[in-house]
């Protein structure tokens, strides 16, 4: 038995890649089944970006709170959002994590932390702020995190929670997705500044750049930064540097991208695969423990989208419940 | 016979035919051109739906794409506009409205109010409204009533590709701030187009269908369910006359009179939530000038009063279908004087 030299013992690491595989091909499914036209609406997929989130999320328990953004499969299903749910909300069913009601871009469980994708870039974060205000007053060592893109970045609505949560000092974790676009508008052309880090900066908040292909690299910069929070050291900003396999959105051609930078990306900086040779070159777990994982969530994606296209419709009734508490 | 195009086809043309004939009309939004800073094509997807695909091509830096920062770059449409250009600020989804209300309710809308009379801002936010894109709550509303509440603001809502046209090149040459709300189910639906540049003025309804039994008052989409609604009724020996308001602010109130006192009766639809709405709006100002004229009382159409859900089962649900606006005109026939 070889000696594991990373910092999750091998039941962590096998669930790290369960993770990780699970919103891969959760997405790879959603992309095939939008292009057969079985899904409605705007549907943005979190494939290549795998190891950002799940690196990150895998320290928090359910008291912790994350506010998501439009690309938000991912961190639901980091976050322990059920399957089975998010697939049928993303095809407008009943039983679906909001009933139908919210779609692809607004999936929530408030039960788990997670605080929903938006529609809305940059509204996250104020949410997140108020999520570690909470957490605050409750004292039990809870944060919150606000992930966004390296385009959202740039609302006011961000660069202005960086100065609450410093100024109120919250547990609050500011994570950039930075996958170099936004839409087809390049990170380059949108950003005024060349690193992440030095906006955190300029709001007095420490700021770190990982890259977030990486699993270990996002695993361990988020660790500290996690605790931090949980101790009292207030705010930080993590710049996870990422790709994204697809479109913004199902149905972006996507002629903005360079030839061959898909190709590239997935056969060169393809997280999964590095997470793979990384934990099989050390003899830590076998490629055939990999593969009994690959197996089996594929079966629960087409197990949760037998399910969802079984699922019921939901009816006039239900048009407007849920409008107001009481009214 | 004139050409058909698409709405869509329209309002470029109509931004096209602007940006030749004045330098001073520029235009800024999120990937309006596409592929800014990036290694691949440029003018990669004028703007989200295509709208304004072509146009960099043509006037080059004149087209902004802008970075994720509504408040920003709005607000700096404003101050250009205050300061001798003509902008063009392309919104996105009205949804997003949200995120840059302050520059425009606060800022453009009241500059000419209050600097005595001194300052105009002609600058125009383009922003699509209107339910029926499975976009979920967030980008699916139609926010018409919060813009013809504030003073200063002028709000245009084209249904047909001759309107858009006349109206965009109307909005741009006109000196107020003007919220061009554009359908996004409606920017394929095409209609006959003249090449050449015209413009219709605002504050003119267009009644798109005479009749003699019952006025419908709409605008938008709307217009389209309505028609469907009177060719429906028609069969039954109904005459509905449709009233296209076409620009909610300033509102045409003289051709909704005229046409309610040929009929006597009144339907009012809107697809913006129900309270304090358009539909709301209308039913009130005829009550108080030609309350006479009715022969019973006003039939309003809108969705429910709630979010505009995801499920296409729902939104379906959601939005005034044909039927619903049809069973309302039946009903003003039913009740009042004969
Ligand atoms: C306030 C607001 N403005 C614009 C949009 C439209 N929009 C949705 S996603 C997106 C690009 C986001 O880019 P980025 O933040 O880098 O995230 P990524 O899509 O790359 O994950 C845009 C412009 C929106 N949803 N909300
Ligand atoms: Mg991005």
């Amino acid at each position: 038995m070889p000696s594991n030299p990373f910092p999750l013992s091998k039941e962590r690491l096998l669930e790290v890649y369960r993770t990780m595989r699970t919103i891969r091909e959760f997405e790879e499914r959603l992309h095939v089944d939008f292009s057969r036209g079985d899904i409605p609406g705007f549907v943005h997929l979190y494939a290549g970006e795998e190891a950002t989130g799940t690196g990150i999320l895998c320290h928090l328990g359910d008291g912790d709170r994350i506010a998501s953004t439009h690309r938000g499969h991912g961190h639901c299903i980091a976050k322990g959002v059920d399957v089975g749910a998010m697939m049928k909300e993303i095809y407008g069913k009943k039983g679906g994590a909001c009933n139908g009601k919210g779609g692809s871009m607004h999936i929530a469980d408030l039960s788990k932390g997670m605080m929903g994708a938006n529609g809305i870039l940059g509204a996250g974060a104020p949410l997140a702020c108020g999520a570690a205000l909470a957490a605050k007053y409750r004292n039990k060592g809870e944060i919150a995190i606000t992930f966004v893109g390296d385009g959202a970045s740039n609302q006011g609505t961000f660069l202005e929670s960086l100065n609450l949560a410093g100024v109120w000092n919250l547990p609050v974790i500011f994570v950039v997705e930075n996958n170099g676009y936004a839409e087809s508008t390049s990170r380059d052309y949108a950003v005024s500044v060349d690193s992440f880090v030095d906006r955190a900066a300029g709001f007095g908040l420490p700021g770190i750049t990982v890259d977030g292909t990486d699993f270990f690299a996002v695993y361990e910069a988020a660790g500290e930064i996690i605790r931090r929070a949980r101790e009292g050291g207030g705010p930080s900003l993590l710049e996870c540097k990422t790709v994204r396999f697809f479109g913004h959105f199902e149905g972006d051609a996507q002629t903005y991208r360079p030839e061959g930078e898909i190709e590239n990306a997935r056969a060169n900086i393809d997280c999964l695969k590095k997470f793979a040779a990384q934990v099989t070159s050390q003899g830590v777990i076998s490629a055939a423990e990999l593969e009994a994982i690959d197996k089996s969530v594929l079966a629960l994606i087409e197990d949760s989208v037998v399910k969802a296209k079984a699922a019921p419709l939901p009816t006039e009734a239900d048009l407007t419940t849920d409008v107001y508490v009481s009214y | 016979m004139a050409r058909k195009i698409s709405i869509k086809q329209a309002i470029n043309e109509a931004i096209d035919q602007e940006m030749t004939r004045d330098p001073s009309v520029i235009m800024m939004g999120e990937d309006i051109v596409g592929g800014s800073g990036s290694f691949g094509e440029m003018d990669a997807w004028g703007g989200v739906l295509g709208v304004t695909k072509g146009l960099y091509a043509k006037h080059g830096s004149r087209l902004l794409d802008t970075p994720l920062s509504e408040s920003a770059y709005v607000g700096a449409a404003v101050g250009a506009a205050a300061c001798g250009m003509r902008p063009i600020a392309e919104l996105m989804f009205i949804d997003f409205m949200g995120v840059c209300f302050d520059q425009i309710f606060n800022q453009a809308a009241k500059f000419r109010y209050m600097f005595g009379g001194k300052a105009q801002t002609p600058v125009v936010i383009r922003a699509m409204v209107g339910a029926g894109f499975r976009a979920a709550a967030q980008h699916s509303q139609m926010l018409t009533p919060l813009f013809t509440h504030i003073p200063g603001l002028k709000v245009v809502c084209p249904s047909s590709a001759y309107d858009a046209k006349g109206l965009l090149i109307q909005s741009i040459r006109d000196n107020d701030p003007v919220i061009f709300c554009e359908h996004k189910n409606l920017y394929a639906m095409e209609g006959e187009v003249p090449e050449t540049s015209y413009t219709i003025p605002l504050g003119e309804a267009n009644v798109v269908r005479e009749g003699k039994d019952v006025s419908i008052v709409t605008y938008g989409l709307m217009v389209h369910r309505s028609l469907e609604a009177a060719a429906t009724l028609a069969k039954e020996g109904i005459e509905v006359e449709v009233v296209d308001l076409r620009t909610l602010s300033p509102l045409d109130l003289d051709t909704v009179l005229d046409s309610v006192t040929k009929t006597g009766r009144l339907v009012c639809v809107d697809e913006a939530s129900p309270r304090c709405n358009i539909a709301t709006d209308i039913s009130a100002l005829v009550s108080m000038h030609a309350f006479s004229a009715l022969k019973a009382g006003i039939e309003m159409i809108s969705p429910p009063h709630c979010p505009v859900p995801f499920s296409p089962t729902l939104e379906d649900l959601y939005i005034p279908g044909s039927d619903r606006i049809a069973d309302a005109v039946r009903k003003t026939l039913q009740k009042g004087k004969k």
